[in-house]
Formats: structure tokens, C-alpha cells, sequence
């Protein structure tokens, strides 16, 4: 699939935001910035960024409690996102949601989720609201090779398939449902097999490669603008870091294993190729990496500077109307 | 200068052009009200037309959804607005949340309400929640239908009153008509209210007429309203058991005793003060509820009136609920399991001293 020029840098800048981000996330939880969990996507980047790139601000997408690489693909702005996961009122959420709730409507993006496969009919019902409206738009949905194991991924599918919307379902499979490895938990060796039960395409993507990946999703997401209906795409990828910042995978992962998927990383994998065949160089990349690099480390200055939320926000956007203040007794 | 008239809160009442109807005539023409208003409502849920894709066959609207709640409206909008699905409480909950976060305005028919638990997920974790913890980004105007309530052997998974369990879930907003009137205005206000709703229809209700005004109306949400003055007692209903009250207030009169009747109508949000101002004016107060005590709606208006009517108490707060138990099927066990109003006569007598 032909790819301009802009869309390649979007692209490197977009995977290279989500690596950095990730990186000073986990630095700056380690110095006690952030609260609860964060779960990280280094290692993931091609995938969302690979799928987003055919996405416009009216899509929508669903996400995940490893949701940060699908927000900033989505064009989520990382100064909120970071504020965010501080817990500051600057946050996308006014620090209400954290690292596991990130939404921002405004770039279509309908949620992190923190139970699993909870996102899936989200994204099905924002497919439906787009039949319904004949607006063309369509919702894409993030999850994990876990989450396949949940039933509303299969009830998301059916629906979606026997209504014919323009969803796809994208089946980010890192191998490891928490410590849990795929080969135990999924009766399938490849996960994209489950698509046929439901009628609709299901392909086996690597998700080190961002152009594999966009090539399979320019096709799904075509298919689902035109009519035609869901798609399925499983993309075969690693996580770099533990489940959340603070597990080690070496309690479940073999060292050998890790090395084999980081000699398959994204970005480096990129850069090789846009060199050789001379659609980047050098000079423009590092110029994309200083530039993010400054910005992500802004991202963290505009958190840390950022007010923490003043305490009556405990009680607002619990409903748009209630007649009951929701107050606690004392 | 100009004199603003606002609507009362629980609706035109009764001297305006209307008739006497079934509960299930008025939910029905509702439902058909809403749809020709906003073009983003649509409903969908199991068989609510039925027989889906055989229109080749000659067959549409084959069932019109369980007791007929939704009969004849696939005639009028079509089946992209009145959508039959598969048997995925959870899947097809889960859409329609997406649909309301997106811009529509989904209907769910759940038809028995114990299947809440199916799609329990979707509405604690993503319809309560998602607004809050996004940061007020978002709403979700969803309005979740279901029959609920003791009724004619039903049995113990499909006579459950979970709306203690809604009613607990911040995010979540409960409706409990008691009447055909009842029915239809606060139908109307759960489906253009901003917040998922869920309304629950009792079974032994769906089947009685009352007066219905012709015009459509909305009744508030988290209004209560009096069904009968009186000043000896306060009885609470909701649902059925706000018939249950009047039936039993007959009853008292009979002996001479003068209890007001509270029908609660909404259960989250719930209106405090018409049982305060109540039970202010008679010092006793005996709340009747379908569900089992535990936790319920009962003991929630039992804990109000304790903190914050306690002067005015002239005898504890008594509770008339159903037994900690499943619904039975077998009719005399069933019938142990309701109050009735007989067994709201015999409470109140009791706490009354006479």
C-alpha cells in the first residue's frame, strides 16, 4: 500500500512519541509521580500507530488498560495524558480516570478500559450509531490475546458481524495475559482463526512492522467504509516491559525469548528500512527524535507544575442530572 | 411582564383529554411517542419484534417483544430503529452504551430483569462509570427496560426486584411506575434523560388500567408522590407495592385508621423529603417492598427516616419486605414470599396499638 512522505513521518514521529512516553513514564513512576498501576506499550508501538494512521478524528476508537500507544496514536495530547496519570486537574480526565481511563472524545478516542474485553462492544455501538447515522465513520477496537478468552469479545463479534458494521476488531497478541502465556490460555494457535466462526476476515499480521500492519488495517478499515463489515486482525507482537511498571518478566519470560522479539524492534526495524530505501534519512529521524524527545520531557514539566484537582470535583460528572447531590454521610 | 407557567413535576394529571388503558397500552405508546420524536432513539433487545430476517416470509413482528411492549413499532420505524438480537445481554448492553457515548439514544429491552446479571459489567463498569472517571467527558442516554417482580410462578430466576442493587450504583438512575399514568411519564423522562436509566415494569402491573392523559408527558425523576392523605400513618410503596399500601389504607380506614400512602416512583434518584414531610406529620411510618430486607430499598428509607426523622418517631420504623430467600415457584410458597396488604394491616394495627 502506497504511503506519502507526510504519512511516514507521522508515522516515526507517532511510534517514536509512544516509545518515549512509555520510557519517561516508567522513570518518572519509579521517582513515585504517578499512582495505581501503569501499564506500558514499548515494544507495541507499530500497532496502534500502524492502524490510527487510516483514522480521522470521527472515528472512534476503544482501548485498553495498556492504552497509552493507542492514545497517542489516536492524537491524544501527551501533556494531558502525563498530567493525567500524575493525578493533576490539568489531566485529560481532571486526574479522575488515571492511566487506565484516558479518554479524550474530541479525538474520537472513547476510553482506556480496565476491566478486560469491556471496550470491545463500545466500539461495536459506536459502529451501530454510525450505521444508524449513515455517517461513515468507523470504530475500531483494541485488545489483548487475554481478553479473547472473554465473552463479550465473542458476543462484540457476532453482533457485529450478523449487523454488518464497520468495526475492527484488532487483537494485539503480546503473549502474555498478565504472567499467563497465550499457548495455556487459547485453544487456538492463531488467535486470528476465531474470526471465521463469525464470518469475517481474520488475519495474521506481524505487529513488529508497521507496514505490514498498515497495509492489513488500510484494508480492514476499507472494507468496513465501504459496507462490507468487520474484519479481524491479530497482530503477533511483545511487550518490552512487565505487565505494569512494577512486575519483573523474568519470573515467566525466558531472557533468550525477550532477546529474539527486541532484535525485531519497531523503530530500529523502521529506520533500517526507510534508509535503505531512501525515503527517510538520518538527519530528518534524529531531528523527529530531539523534538519528541523535548516535548515528552515538557509533557512532564506541565504535569509536575500542574494543580492537583480541588476536592469538590469528587462530586461532579457522576451523572449530567441528578436531583440528589451525591454527597457522603458524616 | 410575563408569568411563567412550569410543568408539575408529576405530570398533567388527571383532569386533562384522556382514558383509561393498560399499563402495557401506555408503556407501548410511549416507546412509539419517543421513536417519532428524536430520530436517535432506537430500541432493540430479543425479540422485540421477533422472527427477524424472514420479512420474505411474510412474517414481521411476529412477538412484539415480551407481553407485547413493543408490538406493532417495526411496522412504523423499521428494523434499523427496532432491532432484534441474538441472546447477548452483555454484548448488546455493551453497544448500546457505545451507541449513547457516540450520539444515540438507546432503548434496551432486558426483558426479565434478573438478567441484569448478565450485563451486569457493562452497565457497573462502563455505563456508571465511564462519564466520571473520563473527566465529564461523554454521556450515556440509555434506557434499559425490563419486567420485573413476583407474578404467577415465574419462579426464582425471573421475578427478581434487583433495584436495590441499581439503585446502589452511582452512575445509575432507577424508575419504579406503579400505574399505567406512571408508566408513561416517567418513561418518557427516562428516554430524554441524559443518564442511563432503568425502568422496571412489575409484572402484576402490566395487565391494569388506569387513566392516561392523550398527550405525551414526563414525569421527574426522583419525584414521589402522595397516592393517599392521611394522618395516623405513613405507608411507603414502590412498584406493586404501592398498590399494595393503597389497597391496605382502604382497609385501615375501615377501622378507623387515616394512613397516607407515599408511591416512591424513582429509587435513585430517590426523593427524601416527601417521606421526611410525611413522616414528620404522622410519627409512624411502614415501608413495603417486594425485595428480600437485606440491603434493600426498605432498609435505605428505614436509615433515612432513623437519622434524620428521629424526633418525630413516636414508634420504630417497621419494614414489610419478602423473606431472605429466592422467589419459590409453587404457589403457596409463593404467595408466603409477597407482602401483601393484609400483612401491611396486620404491621400497621400492631405498631399503631389499637
Amino acid at each position: 500500500m502506497e504511503i506519502t512522505p507526510e504519512k511516514l513521518r507521522w508515522i516515526y514521529t507517532t511510534m517514536y512519541r509512544i516509545r518515549r512516553f512509555e520510557e519517561v513514564l516508567l522513570e518518572q513512576t519509579v521517582l513515585g509521580k504517578s499512582m495505581g498501576v501503569a501499564h506500558t506499550s514499548d515494544g507495541e508501538e507499530a500497532g496502534p500507530t500502524g492502524v490510527c494512521a487510516h483514522l480521522t478524528d470521527r472515528d472512534w476508537i476503544a482501548s485498553t488498560h495498556r492504552g497509552h500507544g493507542h492514545c497517542i496514536a489516536k492524537g491524544v495530547d501527551t501533556s494531558g495524558m502525563m498530567a493525567e496519570i500524575f493525578g493533576k486537574y490539568t489531566g485529560l480526565c481532571k486526574g479522575k480516570g488515571g492511566s487506565m481511563h484516558i479518554a479524550d472524545f474530541t479525538k474520537g478516542m472513547l476510553g482506556a478500559n480496565g476491566i478486560v474485553g469491556a471496550g470491545v462492544p463500545l466500539a461495536v455501538g459506536a459502529a451501530l450509531t454510525s450505521k444508524l447515522k449513515g455517517d461513515g465513520t468507523v470504530g475500531v477496537t483494541f485488545f489483548g490475546d487475554g481478553a479473547t478468552s472473554e465473552g463479550t469479545v465473542h458476543e462484540s463479534m457476532n453482533l457485529a458481524s450478523i449487523w454488518k458494521l464497520p468495526v475492527i476488531f484488532v487483537c494485539e497478541n503480546n503473549h502474555y495475559a498478565e504472567s499467563t502465556p497465550v499457548e495455556y490460555a487459547v485453544s487456538v494457535t492463531d488467535i486470528a482463526d476465531r474470526a471465521a466462526s463469525y464470518s469475517m476476515p481474520g488475519v495474521v499480521v506481524d505487529g513488529m512492522d508497521v507496514f505490514a500492519v498498515y497495509d492489513a488495517a488500510g484494508e480492514a478499515i476499507a472494507r468496513a467504509r465501504a459496507g462490507d463489515g468487520p474484519s479481524f486482525l491479530e497482530l503477533k507482537t511483545y511487550r518490552f516491559h512487565g505487565h505494569y511498571h512494577a512486575d519483573d518478566p523474568h519470573t515467566y519470560r525466558l531472557p533468550e525469548e525477550e532477546e529474539l522479539w527486541k532484535a525485531r524492534d519497531p523503530l530500529p526495524s523502521f529506520e533500517r528500512r526507510v534508509t535503505e530505501q531512501e525515503l527517510m534519512d538520518d538527519v530528518e529521524m534524529e531531528r523527529i527524535r530531539n523534538t519528541i524527545d523535548e516535548e515528552i520531557l515538557g509533557a512532564v514539566k506541565f504535569a509536575d507544575e500542574s494543580p492537583l484537582p480541588p476536592p469538590e470535583e469528587l462530586y461532579t460528572d457522576v451523572y449530567v442530572n441528578y436531583s440528589n447531590p451525591p454527597q457522603g454521610l458524616r | 411582564m410575563t408569568t411563567e407557567t412550569r410543568p408539575d413535576p408529576l405530570g398533567p394529571g388527571f383532569d386533562v383529554p384522556g382514558s383509561e388503558i393498560r399499563y402495557r397500552e401506555a408503556f407501548n405508546r410511549t416507546l412509539g411517542d419517543e421513536l417519532r420524536r428524536d430520530p436517535d432513539v432506537f430500541i432493540m433487545g430479543e425479540d422485540v419484534a421477533g422472527g427477524a430476517g424472514r420479512e420474505h416470509l411474510g412474517i414481521i413482528d411476529s412477538w412484539g417483544g415480551a407481553f407485547a411492549a413493543t408490538k406493532g413499532l417495526i411496522q412504523e420505524f423499521g428494523k434499523e430503529r427496532v432491532r432484534d438480537t441474538p441472546i447477548s445481554e452483555a454484548g448488546f448492553v455493551g453497544a448500546a452504551i457505545g451507541a449513547a457515548l457516540t450520539g444515540s439514544r438507546p432503548v434496551v429491552d432486558l426483558m426479565y430483569f434478573d438478567f441484569i446479571s448478565v450485563a451486569w459489567d457493562q452497565l457497573l463498569s462502563n455505563a456508571a462509570k465511564n462519564r466520571y472517571m473520563f473527566g465529564g467527558q461523554g454521556k450515556i442516554p440509555i434506557t434499559l427496560f425490563a419486567r420485573s417482580g413476583v407474578a404467577a410462578g415465574y419462579s426464582a430466576q425471573h421475578s427478581q426486584n434487583y433495584y436495590s442493587i441499581v439503585a446502589h450504583i452511582p452512575g445509575l438512575k432507577c424508575v419504579v411506575p406503579s400505574d399505567a399514568y406512571t408508566c408513561r411519564g416517567l418513561l418518557a423522562a427516562a428516554i430524554r434523560d441524559d443518564d442511563p436509566v432503568i425502568v422496571c415494569n412489575h409484572k402484576k402491573l402490566i395487565n391494569m388500567s388506569s387513566f392516561v392523559p392523550d398527550e405525551s408527558y414526563t414525569i421527574e425523576l426522583g419525584k414521589g408522590r402522595y397516592l393517599r392523605r392521611g394522618s395516623d400513618v405513613t405507608l411507603v410503596g414502590m412498584s406493586y407495592t404501592s398498590e399494595v399500601c393503597r389497597v391496605a389504607a382502604e382497609t385501615l380506614a375501615g377501622q378507623g385508621i387515616d394512613a397516607e400512602v407515599i408511591d416512591m416512583l424513582s429509587l435513585s434518584p430517590v426523593d427524601e423529603e416527601i417521606v421526611l414531610e410525611s413522616v414528620v406529620k404522622t410519627n409512624r411510618i411502614v415501608i413495603v417492598d417486594e425485595d428480600t430486607p437485606r440491603c434493600s430499598m426498605a432498609s435505605d428509607i428505614a436509615a433515612l427516616v432513623a437519622d434524620r426523622a428521629f424526633d418525630s418517631l413516636d414508634a420504630p420504623v417497621k419494614r414489610v419486605t419478602g423473606p431472605h430467600t429466592p422467589v419459590p415457584y409453587s404457589k403457596p410458597l409463593e404467595d408466603a414470599f409477597v407482602p401483601t396488604p393484609e400483612d401491611v394491616v396486620a404491621t400497621t394495627v400492631k405498631l399503631l396499638g389499637v
